[in-house]
């Protein structure tokens, strides 16, 4: 059903635009029968765009279920883990020292990225009180890292010019706008390696999700496991910001929806995220697409004006 | 059989070690308790029954094996632990939740096979838990709650089983319940060791008590042994009279009044 429903909204997103070519249109366009237009339109421009954002929906819908389950907390999306504020810092940084090829900055975005996830988890590992860094100075830290990433762009961007500005607006923005096939092919690869992973070790994040002492009285190793389902996570979201920006809230509303359709064991459970947070993105981007045409609305802006009610209507529901 | 050898359990940057020396033998078919003032080391030798503490010294063994030389899943097979606490995030249905006491088993691939179904309904049924089977784990009582997470333990199919606190904020009839249980199931044949505060209630059920005190042991033995005013008044720092309970005969701690002081 959820693979259908990714299906039927990816169907309409290729079709609809500033040019809109019939559902018959897109079929004969995918098979490269037709309008050689149309043809160029469905596989050179909305295909790749409709296929990068699902996979971008998929990253942060699996990422944020793992992380709420291993964190035992309903509030944790991979943002929180200070991935965003360090792919910020990382593509804002090549911008300055004057980088503008696209796979440079994506590069730079992604090890940004990465680097804050390292220096998050080992600012918990100071901050815990033994050698090991539990899960919830992880959290803290996490938060900590991103507000210095956050100021750290706003230092770097008020002495910048208008060009990086514009730049830089664009990864806080969010956008999948400049999708080409080899940025979907990279983050498919990403995405289906640690997603892939997650689903692997899935069990484990049921036991995990118990709690450290729990877990370790289940045979799970609670330190070696949440940190790997940390970094996991963290590699998928950095992924995704690296190929779109950043897009708030997919992560955090995603798993809630998961949840609310009964599923509980984290190995549908992150599936099941994947595919939602999937369609999710690409009905937004569809969304910012066509409801301002000409003008396109950022993605990110999208989500968060989608999430946010989404998220205070399930708080009411749950408290 | 649970058996723990001169074991020093030690923080990294702490002064004193957790646990200093500590030899004890829960036996299969008992009901051994721990108890002790806080902070007594009782649960750093949970922890290290874990192995979520670092043991420089000494050894505790499940049935002959080292702790350090199991595997993670070999450890949770041999021994089951029911922590002082849990935080689930999202509530589970009751029998799912009491299906994660069969990971150790299942690993993160296996199929649930019939022993494992077999399993957890025995483990239900043994805690008393079948009828509430089907609830979530957000729609539980205390007391429930605690005899769920003992049968998850039991689902681990286990010769030993520890519990630490299980029967921290219970009233008075969910506390015998749980105690009851815990007799039953060392009667059933289970290595039960039991971490506890409630020093009336260990005197009546426990086979044996082990007291300690500042990372020792202090003394163990029968609960008629162990349960002597001047020896429990200089553990506790607090003046105690030993009594006998009229109903059944067994000794009663009563902590004394005496003015504040600081």
């Amino acid at each position: 059903m959820l693979i259908v429903a990714l299906l039927v909204i990816a169907m309409i997103a290729v079709a609809r635009g500033a040019v809109s070519v019939s559902l018959g249109g897109v079929i004969d366009a995918l098979r490269g029968r037709g309008d050689p237009t149309a043809i160029a339109i469905v596989r050179d421009l909305r295909l790749p765009r409709v296929v990068l954002g699902a996979l971008v929906g998929a990253g942060l819908g699996a990422s944020g279920a793992a992380l709420q389950g291993a964190l035992r907390n309903p509030l944790a999306e991979p943002y929180l883990l200070g991935v965003s504020g360090g792919a910020a810092v990382g593509a804002v940084i090549a911008f300055a020292v004057g980088v503008s090829s696209d796979a440079m900055i994506t590069l730079a975005a992604f090890a940004g990225g990465i680097a804050a996830v390292f220096v998050a988890l080992a600012v918990a590992r100071i901050g815990g009180r033994s050698t090991r860094a539990d899960v919830r100075t992880l959290l803290i830290a996490g938060v900590i890292v991103g507000a210095f990433a956050n100021a750290a762009i706003m230092v770097a961007l008020a002495r910048a010019e208008p060009n990086t500005m514009r730049g830089a607006l664009w990864w806080m923005m969010g956008s999948a706008a400049d999708a080409t096939w080899r940025r979907v092919a990279w983050l498919a690869a990403s995405i289906l390696l640690a997603g892939g992973a997650l689903v692997y070790w899935a069990r484990e994040i049921d036991v995990l999700s118990l709690g450290e002492d729990t877990a370790a009285s289940l045979g799970v190793d609670a330190e070696r496991s949440g940190r790997r389902v940390f970094l996991l996570a963290a590699l998928l979201a950095a992924a995704t910001v690296s190929a779109a920006g950043l897009i708030g809230f997919v992560g955090l509303v995603v798993p809630h929806i998961a949840r609310r359709m009964g599923l509980r064991a984290h190995r549908p459970l992150v599936i099941a995220a994947g595919l939602i947070g999937a369609t999710l993105v690409v009905a937004a981007d569809l969304a910012a697409r066509t409801i301002a045409a000409p003008t396109e609305l950022p993605l990110g802006a999208i989500t968060a004006l989608l999430g946010v009610p989404f998220f205070l209507v399930q708080l009411r529901r749950t408290s | 059989m649970i058996e723990l050898k001169d074991l020093v359990v030690s923080y990294p940057g702490a002064r004193l070690n957790a646990v200093d020396g500590v030899s004890f033998v829960s036996a299969r078919g008992k009901l051994t308790a721990l108890a002790g003032p806080n902070g007594s080391g009782k649960s750093s030798i949970v922890k290290a029954l874990l192995r979520r503490a670092d043991i420089p010294r000494g050894s505790a063994a499940i049935d002959g094996r080292d702790v350090r030389s199991l595997s993670y899943a070999e450890l949770a097979r041999s021994v089951a632990v029911v922590p002082q606490r849990e935080e689930a995030a999202f509530p589970v249905q009751v029998r799912e939740y009491v299906f994660l006491g069969r990971y150790p088993h299942l690993g993160l691939w296996r199929a649930p096979s019939n022993e494992d179904e077999l399993a957890v309904d025995e483990a239900l049924s043994q805690a008393g838990v079948e009828d509430l089977a089907g609830r979530d784990t957000d729609a539980l009582s205390g007391g429930e709650w605690q005899r769920v997470r003992i049968a998850r333990a039991l689902a681990q199919k286990c010769p030993a089983l520890v519990l630490d606190e299980p029967t921290t904020f219970l009233d008075v009839a969910h506390e015998m319940a749980i105690f009851e249980l815990m007799s039953s199931l060392a009667r059933s044949g289970l290595a039960v060791l039991l971490v506890s505060h409630q020093l009336n209630l260990v005197a009546r059920f426990a086979d044996t008590i082990v007291l300690l005190d500042r990372g020792k042991v202090a003394t163990s033995g029968s609960p008629t042994e162990v349960m002597r005013a001047d020896r429990l008044e200089s553990i506790y720092g607090w003046p105690v009279v030993v009594t006998r309970d009229p109903a059944v005969g067994a000794p009663v701690l009563v902590p004394l009044r005496r003015p504040f002081q600081l």
